[in-house]
């Protein structure tokens, strides 16, 4: 017989039990949020095998049919299915979302940071981003997409472009505080090349506020691109988006509310979920513009 | 300004599609075409054209519509009247209930009435304006039967004439902004009562109201003015989308109509004009820190 050794594993476990009930009573919102948004990410790679049809497959002769237990969401003006469309149109709203994200704080990071520590860059590039920044987003999105061929990587692209002007306006920000922070000035006093302090000292430090951003731009995308698409200067009308969804259901709300209700309750659920994931992230990561706002 | 200038004259000058082919139509030679053309002085170089459309904005002649070759300006002006309505309505209605809100959820800072009030900021940055307004619409207009469900009065027709019809509009377009303003005005609120001076003027018996009210929002505006002005941008993008909701025929309806169209003149016009209208509040805004904040000079 022996004593119960210490069982390391066993209390590990119980530890990050802990830990995460913690966790989640600390931060009911954020958990809930990451969980939306987790369901939002399974269901739109898992489309095809969610019980969905071909999200475009036509049938003239069920169309206009109430939601019903063959048809969850009922089905459209030509008789498709809603909700394969609900569920694929997933796909294009968190691609626009994370595209944007990525592109525009990659940008805005750039384009700040070469800002921040130029004074002639500075002063042209700044005015340019004033200018883009006194057209109202959506309505710079619309300009874009007039020219350009309605794709879903030109939403992307126009998108990203309305948003770029306020990443790099932050990251500026950012660095021109950064650069008169004594540990800057210590790099620059022991001899550190301009461009290892920028990678070593400066770039670290604004990671934490882009992060913060680049959540609120993704869900700023989603609604942007919702918005396109529901004008009809977005996503083609062939492939299914919220937007586009809703944008068909639009001329016949009397008749088939469900057409436009489905679609705009999954896109707000997904743009809560988003937000709350970061709200979370600012009270995590930037105890500053938490208190702030 | 020039900035936006330059953007959308290149947007006309970049669109697709030679006017000059258009305009001569099927059986005009390429002789009829490079003579349109010099007739349109669209061979000359880039910067030239440019000066003479500046020249003409400032005029005040946004170039002829493609599509219904009418005067861009004279377009515009009539369709000014329901989206300045609107935007004004909106913004009524939502500084009247989000100071109000950001006022009492710092107050009472942490209990469950500052938790419900940053509830509704959150889900009033994630519903969509098109969704909150189908909402509405099918609550209160087809459901319980209360308001009409799409359409515009003119104002001219009579105050009570208009106004039904306004009511849901201004809710849908409201939430985003509502929650933008009740958010700083709670997180200005709760920096300036955490000040000396609050303390101070409780401790020599002034009423709760007259605290809040007197020395704490009056301290806290400016921040909240330079909301109003920032969120103007939203309103404006809300505007087009509410438009199309409600069946308003405002600017937002002629954009979208223009965007479908391809009409590029008038694309570029709205654009001009909203974003003129844009830059001119905020320069008003900034013109009324002097009067908030004496402090501030320019």
């Amino acid at each position: 017989m022996t004593a119960a050794p210490f069982d390391e594993a066993a209390d590990l476990a119980a530890l990050q039990r802990v830990a995460w009930r913690d966790a989640v009573r600390r931060h009911p919102t954020v958990v809930v949020g990451g969980a939306l948004l987790v369901l939002m990410v399974a269901m739109a790679v898992f489309a095809p095998y969610l019980g969905t049809v071909d999200p475009q497959a036509l049938s003239p002769i069920r169309r206009l049919r109430p939601p019903s237990a063959q048809y969850w969401f009922g089905t459209d003006m030509l008789g498709r299915d809603v909700y394969s469309r609900v569920v694929f149109g997933a796909r294009i709203s968190l691609l626009v979302g994370l595209g944007v994200a990525f592109f525009s704080t990659a940008f805005g990071l750039a384009i700040g940071l070469v800002a921040g520590f130029n004074r002639s860059v500075d002063a042209v590039v700044m005015r340019i981003m004033d200018g883009l920044m006194a057209i109202p987003a959506v309505l710079l999105a619309i300009a874009l997409m007039a020219l350009t061929k309605a794709s879903v990587e030109n939403v992307i692209l126009a998108v990203t472009v309305s948003e770029v002007p306020r990443v790099s306006r932050l990251v500026r920000g950012v660095v021109l505080s950064l650069r008169e922070q004594p540990f800057v000035e210590a790099a620059r006093a022991t001899g550190t090349r301009g461009a290892r302090i920028v990678m070593r000292h400066v770039l670290p430090n604004t990671i934490a506020p882009l992060i913060v951003q680049g959540t609120y731009i993704c869900a700023s995308a989603i609604i942007t691109e919702a918005i396109l698409s529901f004008l009809g200067a977005g996503t083609p009308p062939n492939i299914p988006s919220w937007g586009n969804i809703m944008a068909e259901g639009r001329s016949l709300f009397q008749v088939a509310a469900y057409i436009i209700l489905f679609p705009g309750l999954f896109l707000s659920m997904t743009v809560l979920a988003v937000n709350l994931v970061g709200d979370g992230l600012r009270d995590a990561l930037d105890p500053r513009l938490a208190r702030r706002m | 300004m020039l900035v936006v200038a330059i953007f959308v004259f290149s947007l006309l000058y970049l669109s697709p599609g030679d006017p000059a082919i258009i305009i001569g139509g099927d059986t005009a030679t390429p002789a009829d075409i490079a003579h349109i053309r010099a007739k349109l002085g669209l061979d000359r170089p880039f910067l030239v054209q440019f000066g003479s459309w500046l020249w003409n904005v400032v005029r005040g002649d946004l170039g002829i519509s493609i599509f219904t070759n009418l005067p861009v300006s004279r377009l515009i002006l009539q369709r000014v009247e329901p989206t300045v309505a609107l935007t004004i309505c909106t913004m009524l209605v939502t500084i009247t209930v989000a100071i109000p809100m950001g006022v009492v959820a710092a107050w009472k800072a942490g209990t469950w009435i500052d938790r419900l009030v940053m509830g509704f900021a959150v889900l009033g940055f994630s519903f969509p304006v098109f969704v909150t307004g189908y909402l509405l619409i099918f609550s209160l207009s087809i459901w319980a039967d209360l308001l009409p469900v799409q359409g515009y009065v003119s104002i001219s027709n009579g105050f009570f004439a208009f106004l039904p019809n306004m009511v849901l509009p201004s809710l849908a377009l409201g939430m985003v902004y509502t929650a933008l303003i009740a958010r700083m005005t709670r997180a200005s609120m709760l920096e300036v009562l955490s000040q000396d001076y609050i303390r101070t003027a409780h401790s020599k018996g002034l009423s709760t109201p007259a605290v809040l009210l007197g020395h704490a929002l009056k301290n806290a505006s400016v921040p909240i003015v330079t909301t109003i002005g920032i969120g103007l941008a939203l309103l404006i993008s809300g505007v087009v989308v509410t438009e199309s909701v409600f069946a308003i025929p405002g600017l937002g309806r002629l954009t979208v109509d223009a965007i479908l169209r391809r009409d590029y003149p008038i694309i570029q016009g709205v654009i001009l004009v909203f974003s003129a209208a844009y830059v001119l509040v905020n320069l008003a805004i900034d013109v009324c820190y002097t009067f908030l904040d004496p402090r501030i000079r320019y």
